[in-house]
């Protein structure tokens, strides 16, 4: 028996999230909740056996003894009104919108960091691509400033991801610095219309001071690209990491170099197809996430058996 | 100079001067305060109604990827603001890369247009960015970047979605300068046939057709039309503000301002600044001919120069890749991939001459 959880949202990460959740062994899912119960992702629920509610949040008020984390891939605007409630019930969330009430968590640089908190934020699919090859870099020497430029197709970019594109470009700013390590962070978004779609593309500058050790900035780039395949699989380097020599004019003073990393990011194809890698790098993460949390609620409730 | 020039009469459309914004690409967003001063200035006084001003991508755009500016835009914005008399100051935003927070600080300034700027295919990225703008009592005005890349009737309804976020005036940009006349009337026709708001054009150079589009639209109905002094601007430059002018008055259209003196901003203030004269040489006819982004030229140049590959290599991958406004750094990824091709085969070269002969006898003695 796995730890009971349910997932709030029934878009394209809400159902990308339930198809991952189904092959986990330390989380159960009980329920896809969403706010149409004509809407794909909860008639897909419904065809698993899953319950399918979709009266939102009321849901989970009414069900509260029976969940103990609630992933919600609804948007950051709802969100903030979610935390609320869940806070309220005592319930854990894992919150995949760019709300952050609560601490951001990139499972390669801080997993383990805030296992207990009452609610972790997931940042963007972006930071989810982006902040840990910063905080590598940022391992290794000061970063002044550092950039993350994400290029997802059209089609993997719901509504809700298209309302919130400037908390997008914040929330990633912040992780950069939060996470990242990085004095001043910028975030960029792009989508492309292009058909055939694109595969997922993150590209990170990072702005590398005179006397920067550059094999160790792409050896290190490299080591945390294989950590991250760990569990996105279809997360790779284009292209090896490359030095280049300026002087730039970056904010923070001016540098000899910088390094630009090159990211492709191909989906497991749970929900949409292997195109929306965005999709991916956001579930896989926030599962995760919720695994680590279920195996220290087991390691903790063991440690006080014993006590 | 002292004579005035300009046909009489309520101006037949708004003509917004983007010299400080597009033209910014041209100088690798190196304004200085000094400059603005000086173009706002003469703008003003030629009696340009509408001057826009911000990093070449619009607010929030210094950047590696699109280049850092020189001196921060918000300090270019306020020495603007301080030098008009009449003239309305616009800055543009793509959400995206700007965030509502530069919004905000530019309406404290006095800033009295946002113009916000989408992919054609993605007006629904506006809405949050647009309501703002209304909120913060300025004029917003909706942007449908590289509009020749889909049909008139999918931007007419990415159009709608903008003018019920509020818009009050509809653009469509060709960004690449890749409509042909026929294109441009297609486009404006449909949308101030679409539309309960005003539409206008946003021309480039790269076919040598800006203002022959410009004045295309205004026979569409088109009300707004862009605008660059000198025709400074990213590839193979924007429409000429002092052409598009004076064809005007030629033509008998009162624009409401003086062509001499858009003549002399042009030929005085703005030319002896450029790092090069606007013209159309093969990279920006290419640009215009594969529809691919005029922002990127300067930074495919300096990548083919880096990687010792070809910008004309550079320019027609990203065509095939179909990239849109933003995606500067698909450049570097596309250069590191040709340099390594281009190693792979000098490889492949060598290897073929050192074990060449050798191989090629053992082959022959074997088929005997």
């Amino acid at each position: 028996m796995g730890l009971p959880v349910a997932i709030i949202g029934s878009g394209n990460i809400g159902t990308d999230l339930m198809y991952k959740l189904q092959r986990s062994d330390l989380l159960d899912l009980v329920a896809l909740i969403g706010i149409d119960a004509d809407s794909d992702g909860l008639r897909r629920a419904r065809d698993l056996g899953y319950e399918a509610p979709s009266n939102g949040i009321d849901w989970v008020t009414e069900n509260a003894d029976r969940v103990q984390i609630v992933f919600d891939a609804t948007s950051a605007y709802v969100h903030v009104r979610h935390a609320k409630v869940l806070a309220e019930l005592g319930i854990t969330a894992i919150d995949l919108t760019p709300a952050c009430r609560g601490p951001k968590v990139i499972p390669t640089v801080n997993l383990h960091q805030h296992l207990d908190a009452p609610n972790v934020n997931m940042v963007t699919c972006g930071g989810q691509a982006t902040a840990a090859t910063m905080g590598v870099v940022s391992q290794i020497t000061r970063v002044p400033y550092a950039e993350m430029i994400s290029t997802v197709a059209s089609l993997s970019a719901g509504p809700g991801t298209r309302q919130n594109i400037d908390e997008f470009t914040r929330t990633t700013s912040a992780a950069l610095e939060e996470i990242g390590g990085a004095e001043r962070g910028k975030a960029i978004m792009i989508l492309n219309p292009a058909d055939p779609p694109i595969l997922m593309r993150n590209t990170v500058f990072c702005a590398l001071p005179e006397g920067t050790a550059h094999d160790a900035v792409i050896a290190s780039v490299q080591k945390m690209a294989e950590a991250v395949q760990e569990f996105v699989p279809g997360y790779r380097l284009k292209q090896e990491p490359v030095i280049e020599s300026g002087p730039f004019n970056a904010p923070g003073g001016v540098v000899p170099h910088r390094v630009v990393v090159l990211i492709e990011v191909t989906g497991a194809g749970d929900y949409f197809p292997p195109y929306a890698g965005n999709l991916d790098i956001m579930t896989a993460a926030a599962l995760r996430v919720g695994e680590a949390m279920a195996v220290h609620r087991i390691e903790s409730a063991s440690k006080e058996a014993q006590a | 100079m002292t004579a005035t020039i300009s046909t009489p009469g309520t101006p037949a459309f708004r003509l917004t001067d983007s010299t400080l914004r597009d033209g910014s690409h041209a100088l690798m967003h190196q304004y200085t305060e000094e400059q603005v001063i000086d173009i706002v200035r003469g703008l003003d006084s030629a009696g340009v109604p509408v001057i826009e001003i911000s990093h070449g991508d619009g607010l929030g755009g210094s950047s590696f990827n699109y280049g850092f500016s020189a001196v921060d835009e918000k300090k270019l914005v306020a020495r603007a603001v301080e030098a008009t008399t009449n003239a309305k100051i616009a800055v543009l935003m793509i959400p995206g890369i700007g965030t509502i927070n530069d919004l905000r600080e530019v309406a404290e300034m006095g800033v009295q247009v946002a113009r916000i700027a989408t992919h054609c295919t993605e007006a629904d990225v506006s809405e949050q960015h647009i309501k703002l703008v209304k909120q913060l009592g300025m004029e917003a005005v909706g942007l449908l970047m590289l509009g020749h890349s889909t049909t008139p009737e999918e931007l007419l309804k990415q159009a709608l979605k903008m003018q019920s976020y509020g818009a009050d005036v509809i653009y469509t940009m060709d960004s690449a300068g890749a409509m042909t006349t026929d294109d441009a009337r297609a486009r404006i026709g449909t949308l101030v046939n679409g539309l309960d708001i005003p539409v206008g054009l946003h021309a480039h150079n790269n076919l040598s057709l800006a203002v022959a589009n410009s004045m295309a639209a205004l026979s569409e109905g088109a009300l707004h039309l862009d605008g660059c002094s000198a025709g400074l601007g990213a590839g193979a430059g924007n429409c000429p503000t002092e052409i598009l002018v004076a064809v005007c008055d030629k033509s008998g259209i009162p624009t409401g301002v003086d062509t001499l003196r858009v003549l002399d901003v042009a030929e005085e203030i703005v030319r002896p600044m450029m790092p090069r004269q606007q013209v159309i040489d093969r990279a920006g006819l290419l640009l215009g001919y594969a529809g691919v982004y005029g922002s990127f030229l300067l930074h495919a140049e300096r990548a083919a120069e880096r990687y010792g590959v070809s910008q004309a290599d550079i320019l027609i991958e990203l065509g095939r890749r179909k990239v849109v406004g933003g995606q500067e750094d698909m450049i570097i990824d596309v250069a590191v991939e040709l340099a390594r091709q281009h190693a792979e085969r000098e490889n492949a070269l060598e290897a073929l001459d050192e074990s060449g002969p050798l191989a090629w006898t053992g082959h022959i003695e074997e088929k005997r």
